[in-house]
């Protein structure tokens, strides 16, 4: 393990025994956090002896890989169609480069009218969430592919279907997956916040349940178990995408 | 090795002399790209007419930013000229390709993602070859290209000299009936070029390809070719084509002989002052 990891690890674990240490000995009260402990424990339990855990869970991930797919796969081939036609490009660019700086949340009421207090909902949140990070990942992806491998895909007589999938998916691979970490952190953000406002099923309501009933402890567990899966998640997405990167660029 | 002495020749040659079959036409060809964000229209080529005889190999030499790749973009299909027209065996080349040609360009176009078998044989499994007749290819490509002992690293583990030669090989293995090379030992070190130069002669030989290579080494177009087309500078125009007189089974100890330094001299001659003007000194 690097020296930078150990560094980090260290500033994470510190943080926690002081969280730890301030809860215990009341400098934070109890109503406002409660300690990590407790928070674990709370999450322990709740998994092991509540009925309510696991299908909640299940519902938010199928949520979010559902989310996450359509964002993903849906991002690209929109970034594929857009990229293709410049005067198009140039249209959307303004589009793309604003669309996080508006509150994209203010639809969720009119999806709810459209698809129901429901997964359908919720997923078209999530998507809409994530989606354009991957456009605009894609777009850039597909700029830096070297001119020379559109050359050999045209002398190699692909078609546009094969050059997609033969030379331009792989040789951007690397650059989409920064598409895809924002994707999927966008598609998290967007499930969970939906079910915390209205939803009928999901981590997100059970945490505004615990919210409503002062749980802290299954509230704080919760919370810890949603950011130890988003980071998680993208640790592995990062780590992904690092070794990419080696096998795509020689070392320098 | 016997050599006939280089003959002089001061136009440029349309046709091959010796009636062997015309494989590549151009007629007229010329390029200029359009004017751009207040730049104003770039003439890269002057109208080119020429001729590559079946089966021969043809050296295009010529000043910096001179057009050889844009001609040889043409030639492949790559690029529509601006004006004249070029055909393949009679057929004329649309913009598009056409079947049976190869080409290994100057920039690496190794694939990062596949190990070197698979980027060589990438080709082969497209033209739909079965698995047998694609591994002894392969095979042979990575020995004569003495890649056989990295067969599985990947292009980020090898050198630039040694990626170039996966994209060689990885033409060749195709065995086109015409090979477009632009520049293709230009990552390679003095020694490596003058194998690679003979292995190229020897598949050439053996195929009965024709090829045309871009060069900007004198002497590796003076030792490769059948002819070898000097361009001007911008916007380029051929000058003169010469044929080098080499007997047709030649190798890198023709670099040793009195005949061979004449002609590299002698395309020196006629590239100093298109070279200077290409740099703006004259």
């Amino acid at each position: 393990m690097s020296r930078v990891r150990l560094w980090q690890l260290g500033l994470v674990a510190g943080a926690v025994v002081l969280l730890e240490v301030l809860c215990r000995t009341g400098v934070i009260n109890s109503f406002t956090m409660v300690p990590p402990t407790q928070m674990f424990a709370a999450l322990a339990q709740a998994a092991l002896h509540k009925t309510w855990f696991w299908p909640d869970v299940s519902y938010t991930l199928i949520n979010i890989a559902a989310a996450v797919a359509i964002s993903v796969v849906g991002g690209f081939l929109i970034g594929l169609g857009v990229h293709a036609i410049p005067r198009l490009r140039q249209a959307l660019d303004p589009i793309f480069t604003s669309y996080y700086a508006v509150p994209t949340f203010i639809l969720y009421p009119l999806l709810i009218v459209f698809c129901g207090i429901g997964p359908l909902s919720l997923i078209v949140m999530g998507a809409l969430f994530g989606i354009v990070a991957m456009i605009v990942a894609t777009l850039a992806a597909l700029d830096r592919i070297p001119r020379v491998m559109l050359k050999v895909a045209k002398v190699s007589r692909l078609d546009p279907v094969r050059t997609t999938l033969l030379l331009k998916l792989p040789a951007a691979a690397p650059h989409l997956m920064t598409g895809l970490r924002l994707a999927v952190a966008y598609s998290i953000i967007g499930i969970i916040a939906g079910e915390f406002i209205l939803s009928t099923a999901g981590i997100g309501r059970r945490v505004a349940l615990s919210y409503n009933n002062f749980d802290n402890p299954t509230m704080y567990g919760l919370l810890v178990l949603i950011l130890g899966f988003a980071a998680g998640v993208n640790a592995l997405l990062g780590a992904f995408e690092q070794a990419l990167h080696r096998r795509w660029y020689r070392p320098s | 090795m016997s050599l006939r002495p280089v003959r002089a020749r001061s136009s440029v040659e349309l046709a091959p002399q010796d009636g062997a079959a015309v494989h590549i036409a151009l007629r007229g060809v010329a390029q200029t790209y359009p004017a751009r964000a207040g730049h104003p229209p770039v003439q890269a080529l002057a109208p080119i007419d020429f001729d590559f005889r079946q089966g021969e190999f043809v050296s295009v030499v010529g000043p910096s930013g001179c057009g050889k790749t844009t001609l040889l973009e043409i030639v492949a299909g790559l690029v529509r000229p601006t004006q004249g027209s070029v055909t393949v065996n009679g057929q004329a080349v649309t913009g598009s390709v056409a079947e049976g040609i190869g080409v290994v360009f100057q920039e690496d176009a190794s694939f990062p993602w596949l190990n070197v078998r698979d980027n060589v044989a990438f080709g082969l499994r497209r033209a739909g070859l079965d698995a047998a007749e694609i591994a002894r290819r392969v095979d042979d490509a990575l020995s004569f290209m003495g890649l056989t002992a990295f067969h599985s690293a990947y292009p980020s583990q090898l050198s630039g000299g040694m990626r170039q030669r996966v994209c060689i090989a990885r033409t060749l293995v195709l065995r086109p009936q015409i090979i477009l090379l632009d520049e293709p030992f230009g990552a390679l070190d003095q020694q490596t070029r003058l194998l690679m130069g003979e292995e190229l002669l020897r598949l050439w030989r053996a195929t009965g390809a024709t090829v045309m290579l871009i060069t900007h080494a004198l002497d590796e177009a003076a030792l490769l070719s059948d002819r070898v087309a000097v361009m001007s500078a911008r916007p380029g125009r051929l000058i003169d084509v010469i044929p080098t007189g080499w007997p047709r089974e030649r190798d890198s100890a023709l670099v040793a002989e009195p005949e061979f330094g004449a002609f590299t001299a002698r395309l020196w001659a006629m590239l100093r002052e298109e070279s200077r003007k290409a740099l703006g000194t004259t």
